[in-house]
């Protein structure tokens, strides 16, 4: 068939009138926001600061890629197409990467610490191995609702934010530390109120996830969005306002740390680093914390995986696919998205208690709108459903951004006022249109059956819209 | 996301507040509440104005397309920036003369329609087409992206401080006055609530009378059958965003003269209100988006004046989960039916 092929047909004249329309429209665009720049002076005088050079700049970009999208397109259309079924990469990644994946974390912090010593190590377990571990268990929170049970939560922030007041109220609580310490002891309740109280930030995120799901599970995917965004929104606006309550704007600080079960990391005779016979150092806590959220994500991933076995799982896999014909199947639909919504709320809470722990500080401003939509973010890149396609969305977007920080050498090309972590949100909204347009069902898009009889019959279902499997 | 203008906005009721508790007790509480239900029931309007007219847009997309078009409140943000720019470098250039002054608001007017119409087609184009019989939750995530990406654009391109605009028009007209209580409409109020009903007039023609509009009409009840009949229907979703935009962009420029500041997360709470407006009138119906974004307008201010101005956000997320949740259908929509 070789012979066959003919030389791409490259239609220049069409492929430069695209781009040059596109470039029209990129001027059109961008001459008012990119062209010019609405700037204070120190008299408080707002002045127009016109930037020509960066203009042109992005409107050449526009030109000269969409004129490169253009040929690429023309040479590709002409090739014969073949239409793959389903990457058998990334099945082989889904189905193997867990278990290399879990060596790797278990090892990483002894490696970081062995090969930078703890004062670089501080920052690569803290910053990207702590940071991103935190949103890869939220991910996989969030994958029980969104991807497992197809329902779009856009407040999966609110229940990161009760979990992590809950854990911040109670630890910081006068009367029980009073009541702890004549029941059971001094300093009882500063070494043992993260142990006591996770379990407790859990059950009140599960508590409000069911409380707010209760009402809204039987309206429709995208209306269900909104009302979960108003329902992260109120709860923030409360938290805001009701300063008797969580202490506003200002948020709670001097929230205890972590124990080592009773044991307190400082540099006392009763601390850890003495108990253990070892020199005290900082980053003894910052290792413990990063096993400690460590086993948190991997509880949530085993506990999602288990649970896609169970009739609940099954249930809610169907329920992502069709809810009309589960309804005619006899699945109580509410109940099932009732489960999902609260355990998936359970999980977020575990993670709050642990941010609030591992900062030390919370208000507010942790929890708005914006994270929940960075976390949405990270589920849909990553496969919907698909736990390893989380860790790869996690270890992109969050450690990409802590990366952005690390790029000081682009300012001998950009000026010493370009900030690279400025436009990470900027690229997080790209990725995520990007995404949706180039596979809308994620990095990793399986969607394998969990179970089935005897073998695998129908065609894999990521070929098909849902309902048609 | 809480802007500076929200202080502002904030202040302004305060002023307000205070003003209801000095007379309180019989008939003279009675009367100076009375001129205070006037004051409250005029800005209500204003700022409902607003809603209704960004409402539209939302009304419209969801209509025709059945996607909730969650960048829209950016899109509605982006037309105040530009009329920022073009009514600085108007004034820039012929000083700040009172005829200058209506001139330059004039052109930010238009040329933030025509921009912020750009915008929103574009937006569709790249966006929304593709994605259009894609699975359900794709459009709404893309628009969610765009949104993310609108926002930081205009804080990367245009700086993250609040944008004021000098101060204009700042003369109100005296209705009456009462028990030292004045009653005042100033003259921005008044260009907002006539330039609003204009453009709704005329809107409203287009939408009924002009074969664009019945083409849209078409599209709404059965984009296939419109399209077996030889509508355009992609030409007709593309001018459904580009008259949405057109109209958000009106209630950029009046946001941008009413509070005369902007910030580049503006975009979300009025957004998210005007969808409220959207759902609570019936999420389809014209009519319904304007009268929900009076209702809205008319809510926000007297929960400000009367009971309490931190909460008035929490009220209307409020009012759109309760009418979500009860009222899916809204005050003038059709009840929907789930088909297979």
């Amino acid at each position: 068939m070789s012979e066959m092929r003919a030389t791409p047909v490259v239609n220049w004249t069409a492929i430069f009138k695209d781009a040059l329309i596109a470039a029209l429209i990129a001027v059109g665009l961008f001459a008012l926001l990119i062209g010019l720049k609405t700037d204070q002076t120190l008299n408080n005088q707002m002045v127009l600061v016109p930037r020509p050079g960066l203009f042109g700049t992005i409107v050449a970009l526009v030109f000269f890629g969409r004129l490169f999208l253009g040929y690429l397109n023309a040479v590709r259309s002409s090739e014969v197409k073949k239409k793959k079924p389903s990457s058998a990469l990334m099945i082989k990644v889904e189905k193997y990467g867990l278990p290399v994946l879990i060596g790797f974390l278990v090892v990483y912090p002894l490696v970081v610490l062995g090969t930078v010593g703890p004062q670089g190590a501080l920052k690569w377990i803290d910053n990207f191995g702590v940071q991103i571990l935190i949103y890869i268990m939220l991910g996989w929170g969030l994958n029980i609702v969104v991807g497992l049970a197809g329902l779009l939560d856009l407040g999966y922030v609110a229940f990161y934010a009760v979990g992590a007041y809950s854990y911040a109220l109670f630890a910081t609580s006068e009367p029980i530390k009073e009541f702890m310490a004549q029941l059971i002891g001094e300093g009882f309740w500063q070494a043992w109120a993260f142990w006591i109280c996770l379990p407790v930030a859990g059950i009140l995120a599960a508590f409000w996830g069911v409380l707010l799901g209760f009402p809204v599970l039987r309206l429709r995917g995208d209306y269900l969005a909104i009302v979960t965004l108003a329902f992260g929104e109120i709860i923030r606006l409360v938290l805001i306002n009701w300063v008797e309550f969580s202490n506003g704007y200002a948020g709670i600080s001097s929230i205890p740390r972590p124990s080592f079960f009773g044991v307190p990391f400082n540099a006392t005779e009763n601390g850890f680093a003495a108990k253990f016979g070892i020199e005290f150092s900082p980053i003894h806590r910052t290792i413990f914390l990063f096993y400690v959220i460590l086993a948190l994500a991997l509880l949530t991933a085993a506990v999602s995986m288990r649970l896609r076995r169970l009739p609940v799982g099954r249930a809610w896999e169907a329920l992502r696919e069709d809810e009309i014909a589960c309804r005619s199947l006899g699945i109580n639909t509410v109940n099932t998205k009732l489960t999902a919504f609260a355990i998936g709320a359970m999980f977020g809470g575990f993670a709050g208690a642990f941010f609030a722990a591992r900062q030390g500080f919370i208000s507010p401003e942790s929890f708005v709108f914006l994270e929940s939509a960075q976390i949405l973010a990270i589920v849909v890149l990553g496969g919907m459903g698909s736990l390893v396609g989380v860790v790869i969305a996690s270890v992109l977007l969050v450690g990409g951004v802590e990366i952005l920080r690390e790029l000081d050498f682009l300012k001998m090309y950009f000026g010493d006022n370009f900030d690279p972590a400025q436009y990470r949100m900027l690229i997080f909204g790209i990725c995520m249109v990007l995404m949706m347009l180039w596979k809308p069902r994620g990095l990793i898009s399986t969607r394998e059956p969990s179970v089935f009889l005897k073998e695998k019959k129908a065609v894999s279902s990521d070929l098909v819209k849902e309902g048609h499997g | 996301m809480v802007a500076a203008n929200e202080k502002e906005i904030s202040a302004e009721a305060g002023v307000k507040k205070s003003r209801v508790k000095t007379g309180e007790n019989g008939w003279e509480a009675f009367s100076s509440t009375m001129e205070v239900f006037v004051q409250q029931l005029i800005n209500g309007v204003t700022l409902g104005a607003v809603y209704g007219l960004i409402a539209i847009g939302y009304t419209m997309v969801f209509g025709i397309i059945g996607m909730v078009n969650f960048a829209h409140g950016d899109v509605f943000m982006i037309s105040a920036f530009v009329a920022l720019i073009v009514f600085m470098a108007v004034t820039a250039f012929l000083g700040m003369g009172a005829g200058v002054i209506f001139l330059a608001l004039m052109l930010a007017l238009l040329i933030s329609m025509v921009v912020t119409a750009l915008y929103s087609w574009t937006i569709e184009r790249v966006a929304y087409r593709k994605l259009r019989g894609s699975f359900r939750l794709a459009p709404l995530i893309s628009a969610i992206g765009m949104s993310i990406l609108l926002m930081n654009f205009v804080q990367v391109s245009q700086g993250a401080r609040n944008k004021p605009i000098p101060p204009i028009m700042r003369d109100t007209i005296h209705l009456f006055e009462r028990n030292g209580f004045q009653v005042a409409i100033s003259y921005k109020q008044v260009m907002i609530i006539v330039v609003t009903a204009l453009l709704l007039g005329i809107f409203w023609y287009v939408v009924q009378k002009t074969p664009l509009g019945r083409a849209q009409r078409a599209c709404e009840q059965d984009a296939k059958m419109a399209a077996l009949l030889g509508i355009n229907v992609d030409r007709t979703i593309a001018v459904t965003f580009i008259m949405g935009a057109a109209l958000a962009a009106v209630a950029g420029t009046m946001f941008l003269t009413y509070y005369g500041v902007v910030h580049f997360s503006d975009g979300f709470v009025p957004g998210v209100k005007a969808f409220t407006a959207a759902v609570l009138g019936g999420i389809g119906s014209l009519p319904g988006a304007v009268l929900g974004g009076l209702l809205i307008g008319l809510i926000e201010t007297f929960w400000s004046a009367y009971f309490s101005i931190d909460y008035k956000d929490v009220a209307a997320f409020s009012i759109l989960a309760i009418v979500l949740i009860f009222m899916p259908q809204g005050l003038l929509g059709k009840p929907e039916v789930e088909k297979v």
